[in-house]
């Protein structure tokens, strides 16, 4: 029995089908109502991004403020954060970027690849994984 | 929408926390088709109890996929589970399980682009689910490696064989696993991580 066949592809070879910026549309009744106003400009936050809390919820936060700035009393993803907030991951960026602009939190960016990688991260990686 | 009182949102356990040295986290993308074993993947290396990040999908999405909701649906929510591995104080690694078909990807701003690397699962019974996959991340440039979980049913095929249907150069690995073992997950990452030390090796060198 021959296993079905594939056709590799070249990098940037993309036609790249991706819909124009579907990614961006949102349901804005929820945006509105978790985000509260601001225009919905986000910040450039990713999957693991690290939140860290820069002090205790406001009298003024929002029940879901409040709930974000608990969680991260010590560093979260913004993963974690939507997942234990049971929000979607763009409403949980919209809640954090008007808690970066009041400087109540503290991002701590990620390690993105690299063209050349960083060998001593890889490095740093391995080792981790080899203590499994 | 109903938001319960923030006192009853359940956090992670005490034991789950990071330490306030966390500095910077790095993610690998597990990805393959429905019930290829991502998720069982990520909980067996995983520290923390896969936890589920979703998205919401706008109509714009809907009508390609017949598995999705109803024709009067609006909105679908796409998940994703994800798992965790702190490496040192400093460096956390974070692993996603995510749906092959490509539409999903976007749904989360960078997910493949900012990871390290990528790990196919592939199901030998289902091997051209796996196809778009890959043709995808070699047009990203995301480099990846393919694991083969092995089902007790499942075709078992010679990794030339396979190699040579995934149309795979010779420097990507493949290899078979068992993902519901912790030590075979791990290998698959560790096979993933140094090939990716090769790649880094061989770009300093040109």
């Amino acid at each position: 029995m021959t296993p079905p066949q594939r056709q590799r592809r070249s990098t940037g070879a993309a036609s790249d089908g991706v819909p124009a910026k579907e990614g961006e549309l949102r349901n804005p009744e929820r945006l509105f109502v978790i985000g509260g106003e601001g225009g919905g400009e986000r910040a450039d936050l990713d999957l693991v991004t690290l939140i860290v809390a820069r002090a205790d919820p406001p009298v003024s936060a929002t029940p879901e403020q409040a709930a974000l700035l608990r969680l991260c009393a010590a560093p979260l993803s913004t993963a974690e954060l939507s997942a234990y907030l049971s929000l979607p991951f763009s409403v949980v960026t919209v809640l954090l970027t008007d808690l970066l602009a009041k400087e109540l939190v503290q991002a701590r960016a990620p390690i993105v690849r690299q063209k050349v990688a960083d060998r001593n991260l890889l490095e740093a990686v391995m080792h981790g994984l080899q203590k499994l | 929408m109903d938001f319960k009182s923030s006192d009853t949102i359940p956090g992670p356990r005490t034991e789950d926390r990071l330490p306030h040295t966390a500095e910077a986290a790095v993610k690998i993308v597990i990805v393959g088709g429905f019930g290829v074993g991502k998720t069982t993947m990520v909980g067996s290396v995983s520290e923390i109890r896969p936890l589920t990040t979703e998205e919401t999908m706008t109509q714009a999405g809907i009508g390609v996929d017949d598995n999705y909701g109803s024709a009067s649906k609006t909105a679908t929510t796409v998940a994703m589970d994800f798992g965790r591995i702190s490496i040192t104080d400093e460096l956390v690694l974070y692993l996603f399980g995510t749906p092959g078909q490509e539409r999903f990807w976007f749904l989360w701003n960078g997910l493949f682009e900012g990871a390290l690397g990528a790990v196919v699962l592939v199901d030998t019974r289902r091997l051209e689910v796996s196809f778009d996959v890959m043709g995808r991340l070699e047009e990203r440039g995301v480099p990846f490696v393919v694991a083969v979980n092995s089902f007790p049913d499942a075709p078992r095929y010679p990794v030339a064989e396979l190699r040579t249907a995934l149309d795979l150069p010779e420097e990507i690995p493949i290899l078979d696993c068992d993902v519901r073992r912790r030590a075979s997950s791990r290998d698959v990452l560790m096979t993933l991580m140094r090939f990716l030390h090769s790649l880094a090796v061989k770009g300093a060198l040109t």
